[in-house]
């Protein structure tokens, strides 16, 4: 795995947005009307440009999180990962995001205590390749996704009312359509580190449990249903899609995080196999 | 496309303005009004707001004159002093101190995403200035109507919280949300 392959593959996460997503967005445009419209307008020529320009589409450029599947060399993972970020803040560049939460203090290089984020998450679907995922979240997002810690005998119903009362109180903060992450089961933090992870899946792939996929669909309607709009101005599309990830938890919890992501759902996937490096998206 | 396209495409109203900006053209937008600004752009976002209400509390002076000009909550990405990406941040936060910074500075606009509450609302109505909105996370279509940094304040804050001072040609689409007579787009 090559520093350089990183840099490059970062730098393609904050300039071209997943097709995908685009797509979400390009069919939002026939759902809206006046001002709406024009702001979906906005968004799309934004992507375009962005892309034509090889220029981040959002100052945001985010916090990076990185999914890795690795057979060994954990460690010299994240010294590239990190080495991959501090040559991306100023290459790139990236905004220089991270700080000292209690002084406040910026060393300008995305990186500091607890970063790079990195998850190691088994092993490679062909023993020593490298799988590698990564999202790029800004905080506008961040700062209004959620975590609950709901009484088990609220059920399914009460999963569904804690999603559309996140997006609800995000309202216009997030920039919407939002993407909506949802993490069901685990403990507090699985149920946040579930929620984020669905976001990886791409908007095109049904869940495979046929029942999710079915509750995906109605939450996008509940959540519709709310009339924010793009940029919170009001119309139909609020979110272009609901990913819902799940995992067993305590027989007395129901935790269930909501992870609300802007328009801008930057992610890419990549592949090592030997000296072979591509990028997936 | 020229105002009159955007106009009938959108079923908006188009106002093209230049900076700095006369009290008689703020109170004529309404909301839903679509701005297309030119002239300058004084990036404040939080410690921006912070600083200048210490200085002013004090009876200071800031080190730029705010009066009839256009603030914007954006935290610009840069390169050196060339600016990259620079769409609006969330300007709720800056909720608690907007009041003030109108009063205190006479400045007239605000562009940044989201909208703001009641306190801001009042100084608007009270001070004549507008509260403007432009899309999220459209930030290389902001930086592409920024022609140039004219000047940098408090750098010490960091690149995302300085103030920068810039030129910009026809930047928009800004949507009016908060206007001048109390009026506000989105029903809370």
């Amino acid at each position: 795995m090559r520093v350089e392959d990183l840099v490059e593959a970062i730098r393609f996460l904050e300039t071209e947005l997943p097709p995908d997503v685009e797509g979400r967005l390009r069919g939002a445009l026939g759902r809206e009307s006046g001002i709406s419209r024009m702001v979906i307008e906005a968004i799309l020529e934004n992507v375009r440009y962005a892309k034509e320009k090889g220029v981040p589409m959002c100052q945001d450029t985010g916090i990076l999180e990185f999914f890795v599947r690795c057979s060994n060399g954990h460690e010299e993972i994240r010294d590239k990962i990190a080495e991959a970020l501090r040559r991306a803040t100023r290459e790139v560049p990236l905004r220089a995001n991270t700080v000292n939460p209690f002084t406040r203090e910026n060393e300008g290089t995305n990186l500091g205590r607890c970063h790079p984020i990195v998850h190691f998450e088994g092993r490679p679907l062909n023993e020593g390749d490298i799988e590698m995922d990564i999202i790029a979240k800004g905080a506008g997002s961040e700062n209004v996704s959620a975590s609950f810690m709901l009484d088990p005998m609220l059920g399914v119903e009460g999963i569904k009312n804690a999603v559309v009362q996140a997006v609800q109180k995000a309202g216009a903060k997030p920039c919407p359509p939002v993407v909506v992450g949802v993490g069901v089961g685990g403990n507090l933090e699985r149920s946040a580190h579930l929620a984020k992870k669905a976001l990886l899946r791409p908007l095109s792939e049904k869940n495979p449990n046929r029942n999710l996929a079915e509750l995906e669909e109605e939450l996008v309607g509940k959540v519709n249903a709310l009339g924010i709009g793009p940029m919170g101005l009001g119309g139909e599309t609020t979110t272009i899609g609901v990913l819902l990830e799940w995992g067993h938890c305590h027989t007395a919890s129901l935790p269930v995080s909501v992870n609300i992501q802007c328009w801008a759902l930057r992610r890419i996937s990549l592949e090592w196999q030997g000296k072979n490096f591509r990028i997936l998206r | 496309m020229d105002g009159r396209e955007l106009s009938l495409k959108f079923n908006v109203n188009v106002r093209r303005l230049r900076t700095p900006l006369r009290e008689e053209e703020i109170r004529s937008l309404r909301v839903g009004d679509v701005v297309y600004l030119s002239g300058t752009l004084y990036t404040m976002r939080d410690m921006a707001h912070v600083r200048a209400l210490e200085v002013l509390r004090r009876g200071g002076k800031l080190p730029f004159d705010l009066r009839g000009e256009v603030i914007y909550h954006c935290g610009p990405l840069l390169k050196g002093e060339e600016v990259i990406s620079a769409g609006p941040t969330t300007s709720m936060r800056m909720e608690g101190m907007e009041a003030e910074l109108i009063r205190l500075t006479g400045l007239r606009g605000i562009i940044g995403k989201g909208g703001m509450g009641e306190k801001t609302a009042e100084a608007l109505k009270k001070f004549g200035a507008v509260y403007m909105e432009f899309p999220g996370g459209a930030g290389a279509l902001a930086a592409r109507a920024i022609n140039r940094v004219k000047e940098v304040h408090w750098r010490d804050l960091g690149d995302p919280e300085a103030v920068w001072l810039m030129e910009v040609e026809e930047f928009g689409p800004c949507v009016v949300t908060m206007d001048s007579s109390g009026e506000v787009f989105r029903k809370r």
